[in-house]
């Protein structure tokens, strides 16, 4: 095993984008390209995930300046899994948009600027310098401009308006910090300053810095007073796009959070209680929005925020269930929310609308899809035994083992409204009248695709719910890995041998 | 000169986040752009300002003299520069397209014909 094939996740998505810019006039081969790129990256991030499925960090110093003058590029478990999650994310989205997305989507650089997106995000999930991860970030932001905007539509245009404004502001927040950061400790790389902070003892400065990055993830992950963009944004674009989005751009700030979180700022009481009360109000306030939605995107968009809320209590609850429950749900929630909005771009293509009042009776008509619409939708409540209700149930448990009773409260009350809202929008989908004149069935765009075409958008919808199943009936092994994953995001002594050693 | 530095860069920030807070497309953009350079000038600020020296140690030096520029906030501000100016120019294209495509500069009433669809 190379100590180089690190880079693997970096150089795969950067040579699969160059390649369908060189073939800019060829959309047709440009999917193709895509796809196969994904599900080489799927085995190439199983293949990387074996070496540190024992609780071992692979380390590896761009061009062997050694630690910490060099930037250091660092693979631990939580790397591996949510590498792993982006990867199949990002191939069940290939295969969807490689059927589903416009010609004229493609033809203007989709596939690019796609597998860009996801060249941004492997990088951010290898770095081990906090300014490389500012890098990465924006590397993943300006690929997501252009994708929300790729077709121009009027409401596209809005939503990107309020995208773009708020990602640059947390942009500047994050450079902000990192500036200050830069100033008091001299040092870029994650696992110097974690040293340093730790000796030098975590004064008042410290603190603003700390809250400076917690507003700067804020704003990208979508938390409470900072999530206003992300409904106005989400559902605009095409199904796909969303969908993208919804698995992997939110999660960046989670994993932002862990990260940063974890390994700089000792979270005093203050800081704890502050994340605990914007968990409970982004967990309730998120569900109560998706409440009354008839717009099918707009309703798993506050759904996405609600969720968000649900990993924050895992990090508020800073123990090692509590990270173990957060890293766990982070799993299932790229896969659930990716496969929800690709279920609403399947319903588009065979309906022709977004809005739930133009849907009903799809279990007459489509018998076998209306089933993994209701698997998609159980995964995503949190019934068990899918893989929505384990991590729940650990950070339920988490905290009320704690004390925090109003976390365990806000957890209940917003995964009860979930159900509700999913339960309504699928039962109106699947079993209700349609309210406006019908489109015939011969129709839609889904009819007039060969079988071999049907057969494969709905592939990309099966492969992420049996990654989703399986997720929650492989509880035992995939909670040891998570309990790994959590001490050593817990006690970094472990990141920060395997980086200042080299 | 930090004292002045630092006011600037603090009037850079209110100026910026006022700017945000119009309601007018172009001078949201504005106030982004003076946020940005705000940002840049505190990473330069916090860098340890040297006067007129090279950030390069000479061949012969035995020890470590405080007299040379520290190099790596030279190299962050110049990729946040990059950075920033490649995002500026892609919001200044779209702010210019939804100008064309919602004909008013106001961002209340681009949410009501957005809303009016």
């Amino acid at each position: 095993m190379q100590a180089n094939t690190i880079f693997l996740p970096i150089l795969v998505p950067m040579v699969t984008a160059v390649i369908c810019m060189i073939a800019w006039y060829k959309p047709k081969f440009q999917r193709w390209i895509s796809l196969a790129s994904s599900i080489i990256m799927v085995l190439i991030s199983l293949w990387m995930l074996n070496s540190v499925i024992g609780g071992s960090i692979w380390t590896v110093q761009a061009g062997h300046w050694s630690a910490p003058y060099g930037i250091s590029f660092v693979y631990d478990g939580l790397s591996g899994a949510l590498i792993l999650t982006t990867s199949i994310v990002s191939a069940a989205c290939s295969l969807f948009a490689g059927l589903a997305i416009r010609s004229n989507r493609a033809s203007f650089g989709f596939f690019p600027l796609f597998q860009f997106l996801l060249l941004g995000l492997y990088g951010a999930y290898l770095a081990g310098d906090i300014f490389n991860l500012y890098v990465w970030f924006e590397v993943i932001i300006i690929s997501s401009f252009v994708l929300i905007t790729l077709g121009g539509e009027k409401s596209q245009l809005a939503g990107a308006v309020k995208y773009v404004t708020l990602n640059m502001l947390a942009s500047v927040i994050f450079l902000s910090g990192i500036a200050v950061l830069f100033g008091t400790l001299g040092t870029l790389n994650l696992a110097d300053l974690s040293e340093k902070i730790a000796n030098l003892g975590q004064d008042n400065l410290i603190n603003t810095i700390g809250v400076l990055f917690f507003v700067a993830f804020g704003i990208k992950a979508a938390i409470f007073p900072l999530y206003f963009w992300l409904p106005d944004a989400y559902p605009t674009p095409p199904a796909v796009i969303s969908a993208i989005f919804g698995g992997l751009l939110t999660k960046v700030g989670i994993y932002a959070y862990l990260r940063v979180f974890s390994l700089l700022f000792i979270q005093d009481h203050f800081i704890q209680q502050l994340m605990m009360y914007i968990a409970i109000l982004t967990m309730v306030i998120g569900a109560i929005g998706a409440l009354r939605q008839q717009d099918m995107r707009k309703l798993i968009s506050f759904l996405i925020v609600s969720h968000i809320g649900f990993l924050l209590s895992g990090i508020a609850l800073h123990s090692k269930e509590g990270y173990t429950g957060s890293a766990y749900y982070l799993i299932h929630d790229m896969v659930g929310k990716t496969s929800l909005f690709l279920v609403t771009g399947l319903l588009f293509k065979i309906r022709g609308s977004f809005d739930i009042r133009d849907h009903g009776n799809l279990a007459n008509d489509y018998p076998r899809i209306s089933i993994f619409i209701v698997l998609a939708a159980l995964t995503v409540a949190g019934t068990p035994p899918f893989s929505g209700f384990w991590p729940k149930l650990i950070l339920i448990k988490e905290s009320w083992v704690q004390g925090a009773y109003h976390l365990t409260t806000g957890i209940i009350l917003a995964s009860a409204i979930t159900l509700w809202v999913l339960a309504g929008l699928v039962s109106k989908i699947l079993w209700g009248q349609k309210e406006h004149p019908e489109m015939k069935m011969g129709d839609s765009f889904f009819e007039k695709l060969k079988p071999i075409r049907k057969a494969g958008l709905l592939l990309s919808i099966i492969s992420l719910l049996i990654v989703s199943i399986s997720l929650g009936f492989f509880y035992q092994p995939l909670y040891q890995f998570f309990s790994m994953v959590s001490s050593q995001l817990l006690e970094p002594y472990s990141y920060i041998q395997s980086v200042l050693s080299k | 000169m930090e004292v002045l530095l630092s006011l600037s860069i603090a009037l850079l920030y209110a100026a910026g986040i006022f700017l945000m807070l119009r309601r007018s497309l172009v001078r949201l953009i504005i106030g982004i752009i003076l946020l940005g350079n705000g940002a840049n000038l505190l990473i330069f600020l916090l860098g340890r300002i040297t006067k007129g020296k090279p950030p390069i140690i000479g061949a012969d030096a035995e020890f470590m003299m405080d007299s040379y520029a520290d190099p790596i906030p030279q190299a962050l501000i110049l990729t946040a520069i990059v950075i920033s100016f490649g995002l500026q120019a892609f919001a200044i294209i779209l702010i210019k397209r939804a100008y064309r495509v919602v004909k008013t500069d106001d961002l209340d009433e681009m949410q009501v014909k957005i809303e009016q669809r």
